[in-house]
């Protein structure tokens, strides 16, 4: 490791003018350079996802607590390669540092994070943000790999070459982050000056920059560090000719199989919770409305949604893994030329294998895509994609109506085999609609695709488990929101009009109304009223299909069990309800209708306008509806 | 470490590309003919004139294909690889 006796005392200024405002500071740096690790060990629990004010790109901010009870905001940007403004990323972490970003304060202070074991070319950055003259400590990150590696360095010649504070971290590991916290508490007030700083290159000229970085690494005695030896020899397997396809398939099988079968026991267990909380807050309970609608309405209806809780969240651990570790880059390097022949570039892979977990994400990250036209394609094929959203009506569907039998010599099982199916259905749509739209309408020239693979790396599990608690939250804030409103005001309307004072029979409730009222519209799909409700109100979110279907079942139920329909009794109600055909038909509808109020104000304000939303909603929900009618026609007639 | 922008004087001759190069071979970068804003990207990601480059892992069929760059693995379609020149005599070589 290198001598980390470095003498220059690395400080923050003091609060200047704003009263009682704390400091803020921005971290930056390239991708891939660890800054989200960096971020996470800095702020722990105490951060939050938040959009910039006017743009869509998402960026964490967060308190680092300091001793003595200080406390310093600080904002992970998105990574960049420069501050030239030309991708959205790039336009706001430049306006961030100048000040000029919209409701937020000029930074007081930088943490510039780069990558200790490729310092040639990640301190090309530390030119045009030493420019920008705001207090910078420069964080050289992995520290650990670069010792592993047999590299190393001279902190404080470098520190006087840049003219600034250095500190060499780990934030894998959490080592050498006094420095950090020194620099954020400002111990002294005494702003250094170093004289000896290198004259900074002219920021346009890259070949020149890259010389100055050159010559600042030897001038602080920078050794690289031996090539990764384990990258190499794991990437001899991932992107071999034979095994490395090979193994994508056998990673993506193994994700639906994790997801889908292992989630299974976890659900029970919270489904089990929930109905037992349920019978229990209703043996308190007097008879009645009040009983009805906490049990019928909010409890079925919100509980049957949070039942899929531990599977969503799965699957956001599995991205996760495959992300952190490194994996995802080669995943990428092979499906790049699946990719090419649909006519999208290899930058949009990232963003909708995103959508698999959630579209709205997935189109805020379409903001890395410099062609106008690629990315607007990128969004309307994004809701496409097999969403976390869409596990719930899937699960309940498939359970009501396929066995859990075991095929392919016992390896996949058959209700995990139908959820392949139906990932194969929306990935194909999503292939099919790129591929008209960008030979038609979206026609473009060709942005080239680079795409850079990070080393190996165990995922930690602190950005797993942020990442995870990040999830939890939207949905439970989902959950508590949208899904609650929609359970009681469903329950309101199935309850009304009271016949004698109590409630009427669901089929005369104005719920009831409404569902008859629009049940010749999907007879023709095999659906009959109840479906039909479930229909609308999943068109705020695709999972309140769900809880709906809880609601009415469970107030149906009210003559006979005056209590919580499980997920079991949901999945025998339906299978009274639909036949084989409508199974079918329900399932291919939700495949490609679009139903989610989120993704629909996300893509308004994307693309800066209702022009592509309305084209998006009527193309998805018109092809929903004609591909359901087709299969249950084609079921009913030919079984 | 030479960094230099090298503009070569060798018209006519003609020249290597990055897909010239097979797996495990190394040449030298000279000039890359693409669009500006392309060009300074895969500059910022390595690519810069003068420094020696090396062929890697590709995908299936051998498009896109990892380049290692300046201590890091960029991994580039042949439709993009082709417009970066390598120097003349610089490779490839066998490393």
């Amino acid at each position: 490791m290198a001598e980390c006796h470095d003498s220059s005392t690395a400080t923050l200024p003091p609060l200047s003018g704003a009263e009682g405002r704390s400091h803020v500071v921005a971290i930056i740096g390239p991708p891939n350079a660890g800054k989200s690790t960096l971020f996470n060990r800095l702020t722990g629990l105490h951060q939050k996802v938040a959009n910039f004010p006017g743009v869509t790109v998402e960026h964490h901010m967060g308190k680092v607590k300091l001793e003595g009870g200080r406390e310093v905001f600080a904002i992970d940007l998105p990574g960049v390669y420069s501050l030239l403004p030309r991708t959205e990323d790039e336009r706001v972490t430049h306006d961030v540092l100048m000040g000029t970003m919209k409701g937020l304060p000029r930074p007081d202070a930088v943490l510039l994070v780069l990558d200790s074991t490729n310092l040639s070319r990640h301190l090309m950055l530390a030119a045009p943000v030493l420019a920008v003259g705001l207090p910078t400590l420069v964080i050289l990150n992995m520290a650990d790999d670069l010792e592993k590696r047999g590299g190393g360095l001279d902190v404080a010649a470098l520190s006087a070459q840049l003219g600034a504070p250095v500190a060499l971290v780990s934030a894998y590991r959490g080592d050498g982050f006094e420095k950090v916290h020194q620099f954020l508490a400002g111990a002294t007030n005494t702003p250094e000056r170093v004289a000896a700083r290198m004259q900074l290159p002219v920021l346009q000229d890259i070949p020149h920059c890259r010389q100055w970085a050159a010559d600042v690494g030897a001038g602080g005695k920078y050794r690289a560090p031996a090539p990764p030896i384990w990258t190499r020899r794991l990437d001899d397997v991932f992107l071999h000719p034979v095994l490395g396809p090979l193994i994508f398939v056998v990673v993506v099988i193994a994700v639906f199989q994790l997801i889908f079968t292992w989630a299974t026991p976890l659900m029970d267990g919270v489904a089990a919770m929930i109905e037992a909380s349920g019978h229990w807050v209703g043996g308190m309970l007097p008879e009645g409305l009040w009983k009805s609608l906490l049990i019928d309405g909010v409890w079925s209806g919100v509980g049957s949604v949070l039942v899929f809780l531990p599977q969503i969240l799965l699957l956001f651990l599995v991205i996760g893994i495959l992300e952190d570790s490194g994996y995802l880059a080669r995943a990428a390097v092979i499906a790049d030329r699946t990719m090419a022949r649909v006519g999208l570039q290899g930058k949009s892979f990232i963003p909708l294998l995103s959508a698999y977990a959630c579209a709205v994400p997935a189109i805020m990250a379409t903001r890395t895509i410099e062609n106008k036209r690629d990315r607007i394609a990128t969004i309307l094929i994004a809701p496409f994609m097999t969403c976390s959203a869409r596990i719930a009506p899937y699960t309940l569907i498939i359970a009501a109506f396929i066995p859990n039998n075991r095929i392919i010599g016992g390896f996949l099982g058959a209700r995990a085999a139908a959820f392949l199916g139906l990932y194969a259905l929306g990935f194909l749509a999503a292939v099919l609609t790129a591929r008209v739209l960008k030979s038609t309408v979206l026609k473009s020239g060709k942005t080239p695709f680079i795409l850079e693979m990070p080393p190996y790396r165990w995922p930690t599990l602190q950005s797993l488990g942020l990442r995870l608690l990040d999830r939890a939250k939207v949905f439970l804030h989902r959950a508590g929101t949208v899904i609650l409103s929609v359970a009681v005001i469903l329950w309101i309307l199935a309850s009304l009009p009271l016949e004698n004072g109590k409630q009427p029979p669901i089929a005369d409730s104005f719920v009831g109304q409404i569902g008859h009222l629009v049940e010749p519209v999907i007879r023709p799909l095999g659906f009959n009223w109840k479906i039909g409700i479930g229909l609308i109100t999943s068109l705020a979110a695709r999972e309140v299909i769900v809880g709906t279907l809880g609601t009415i079942y469970g107030i149906e139920g009210n003559e006979e069990n005056a209590g919580l329909q499980n997920n079991l009794g949901l999945q025998k109600a339906l299978h009274q309800d639909l036949t084989p055909g409508g199974a079918v038909a329900l399932l291919i509808f939700f495949a490609f209708a679009m139903q989610c109020f989120s993704t629909i104000a996300v893509v308004r304000r994307e693309t800066g306008g209702w022009r592509w939303p309305i084209i998006q909603f009527s193309y998805m929900t018109g092809m929903a509806y004609v591909c359901a009618l087709i299969a249950n026609q084609a079921i009913t007639r030919w079984y | 470490m030479d960094v230099k922008y090298h503009i070569s004087e060798s018209v006519g001759v003609p020249k290597m590309n990055l897909t010239d190069l097979k797996q495990g071979e190394t040449g030298v970068l000279d000039s890359i003919k693409l669009p500006t804003d392309d060009a300074r990207r895969l500059m910022e990601l390595g690519f810069v004139p003068g420094l020696s480059v090396t062929s890697a892992h590709s995908a299936p069929g051998g498009d896109p294909r990892v380049f290692r760059v300046d201590g890091s693995e960029i991994a580039l379609r042949r439709e993009t690889a082709r417009q970066i020149q390598l120097r003349p005599g610089s490779g490839p070589k066998h490393k």
